[in-house]
């Protein structure tokens, strides 16, 4: 664990949960791949999210959200449509406020930091924090080689092409796309298939290492063999960084994520978190009416 | 699930009568576009063989335009000096224009708030629908006192002296110049690239921008690797356009180019003449039929003009568009 981890969540009961709901599911699946202690292990850094409240304009779309988010996990966030899930992780790295008139107050601390302390750069931070989208959105005018160091070589920062051919052959790999598109590096990222595209746009994410990577329902554009490669991808990528994932499917919640945060809005409040928890037990043994009526589909 | 849609689309061409007839419908208008344009191209080829049998490739190589046969001059029709000059106001005013309207495209879609950014870019499609002899009287009135007193020897003063810079501001400034014609047209062909190219910008998805936003690019960046190269095939198809309003424009050029096709020369202080205008002023002077057909020929090579330049213009997106898939680090 990150050494901040522990003194904001302020918990190690609630910690040795995760684990357990961890190698729980592990089991599940049948495997043990993963090295699930994280001990010593570099796991990307925590997430502590504090009073968090977003806005369109006028319209507030979350309300006072209180989260702490683990590293070496995969946290995910599910609820009915116009809960605020989007709203939630783009929240984290400071995307929200780039859609006109949307603001937040609050505060997100990141590896102990406040990403919206007034002297916080958006640009450095969204650097250090990976994004992946509902839609794959590779570059159609650059090629797969250039789509992976777009932003490596972003803000005139200038490598060696060796070094550029190293990253891109480790991205790749990471995102188990290298034996597909090895051989055709420089066509266009847009030639590929959406699945293909999904995983590029991973290996884009993670190709300028950040310390988390955030999904907003990247497997909703995809079909069902593609949503399972990328499933599979946030195991192997969840000991090297921190993950947050919204999804609106809730199998997909069940299988890749070891964490789960629901979250609702309602007649009386806009969106909020109801529960979160261990996976399992969020999903086996909810605490609250909402959770168990959304998880059995009588509601959203 | 595949086979549904399948049978759907199928179903649909083969038996929706409703289907069919608006497919008819929408062929036959398409024709009649098509129709139009084969029609004035044969219209006038044949309006303009007298002079094409007469004078073959020497009508667009040829810099004598003479009307009138008399003792020491014969009647000759060359168009040259009318090719030079249209070819040259067009690509100066779409060297002015481009530019300027790309600048504020970005500005208005991505820098200004939206209070300001949908006024000003409303009054800048209000200058579209000015007619082009308002354009010209105003050139004529202000710009050309303006050019003469003060642009054109400014021009002089800091380019006269460069050498190759130099032979394009040589001799007096007459204020009624190809580089007057070129600035009317670049004020005439701007709000159309703007408009268009603001158009092409805005449409530029949100997962494009969020995309280069997410991985820490500035808002230049933003701009300059998502933005740009997403719409640069769009830009270019606005700028020419552009370029094709310039191309085939009149009144405006007629007023204030001075109207003189004596001499092709590097000075774009010199009086010219383009196409246009001297279909615009010498048709009802056209009272032999030799003549007649000249100026018809002058149509049909305006239209020519104007086709290399889109053909020119596909070749370049294409081009761009296909470089940039194989081009590597």
């Amino acid at each position: 664990m990150s050494p901040n981890d522990g003194q904001a969540t302020g918990a190690p009961a609630s910690e040795g949960r995760m684990m357990r709901s961890l190698s729980d599911v592990i089991q599940d699946r049948g495997s043990a791949a993963v090295a699930a202690d994280g001990s010593g292990a570099d796991v990307g850094k925590g997430i502590q999210i504090r009073k968090l409240s977003a806005y369109y304009g006028t319209h507030q779309a979350l309300e006072n959200i209180d989260f702490d988010i683990n590293p070496g996990v995969v946290t995910a966030i599910i609820g009915p449509s116009g809960c605020g899930k989007s709203t939630m992780i783009r929240c984290l790295n400071r995307m929200h406020e780039v859609i006109r008139g949307a603001s937040v107050t609050g505060s997100v601390l990141v590896d102990g930091k406040d990403i919206y302390a007034s002297d916080a750069n958006p640009t450095r931070i969204r650097r250090n924090i990976g994004m992946v989208f509902q839609k794959p959105n590779p570059f159609p005018t650059r090629s797969i080689y250039e789509n992976v160091i777009t932003g490596l070589k972003l803000n005139l920062k200038r490598k060696s092409k060796r070094e550029y051919d190293e990253v891109v052959e480790k991205s790749l790999r990471a995102v188990a796309l290298w034996d597909e598109v090895k051989d055709k590096l420089h066509d266009s990222g847009t030639a590929l298939s959406g699945g293909q595209q999904q995983r590029l746009c991973i290996a884009r994410a993670i190709a300028i290492e950040p310390e988390i990577l955030l999904l907003d329902e990247p497997a909703s554009a995809l079909d069902p063999t593609a949503t399972m490669k990328i499933e599979d991808l946030l195991f192997e990528l969840k000991t090297r960084y921190t993950i947050v994932l919204v999804t609106h499917n809730m199998q997909q919640a069940a299988r890749a994520s070891d964490i789960t945060a629901f979250f609702i809005a309602d007649e009386r409040h806009v969106g909020h978190l109801v529960e979160s928890g261990p996976t399992r037990q969020i999903f086996m043994t909810p605490s609250d009416k909402r959770t168990e009526d959304y998880i059995s589909g009588r509601l959203g | 699930m595949s086979r549904s849609i399948f049978s759907r689309r199928g179903a649909a061409r083969a038996a929706d009568p409703g289907d069919r007839v608006f497919a008819a419908l929408v062929a036959a208008m398409s024709s009649v576009v098509i129709l139009l344009v084969v029609g004035f191209v044969v219209l006038l080829t044949i309006d303009s063989m007298p002079s094409i049998k007469r004078f073959g490739l020497g009508f667009l190589s040829g810099s004598i335009w003479n009307p009138v046969e008399t003792e020491i001059n014969h009647l000759n029709f060359g168009a040259l000096p009318y090719i030079f000059g249209t070819v040259v106001t067009s690509v100066i005013a779409l060297v002015i224009a481009t530019p300027l309207a790309l600048g504020s495209a970005i500005f208005v879609s991505e820098y200004a708030p939206s209070w300001l950014g949908k006024p000003v870019s409303f009054i800048i499609e209000l200058l579209v629908a000015i007619p082009s002899v308002a354009y010209g009287i105003w050139g004529l009135f202000v710009l050309v006192p303006l050019m003469r007193g003060t642009v054109e020897p400014f021009l002089q003063q800091i380019l006269g002296h460069i050498p190759i810079l130099g032979a394009l501001v040589d001799g007096p400034p007459f204020g009624q110049d190809l580089l007057t014609g070129g600035v009317v047209l670049s004020i005439m062909i701007l709000p159309t690239i703007l408009s268009l190219s603001r158009e092409i910008i805005a449409q530029v998805p949100r997962l494009q921008k969020e995309g280069m936003l997410a991985l820490g690019a500035t808002r230049w960046e933003v701009l300059s690797q998502a933005i740009l190269p997403y719409a640069r095939g769009g830009i270019i198809g606005a700028a020419m356009l552009g370029l094709a309003r310039a191309i085939g424009e009149t009144m405006a050029v007629t007023m204030v180019i001075g109207n003189s096709s004596t001499k092709i020369g590097a000075s774009l202080f010199t009086p010219g003449y383009t196409i246009a205008s001297a279909i615009a002023n010498q048709f009802t002077e056209a009272d032999s039929e030799i003549y007649f057909s000249a100026i018809v020929e002058l149509g049909l090579v305006l239209l020519l003009v104007a086709s290399v330049f889109n053909i020119a213009s596909r070749f370049l997106v294409s081009r761009l568009t296909r470089r940039t898939g194989a081009n590597n680090a």
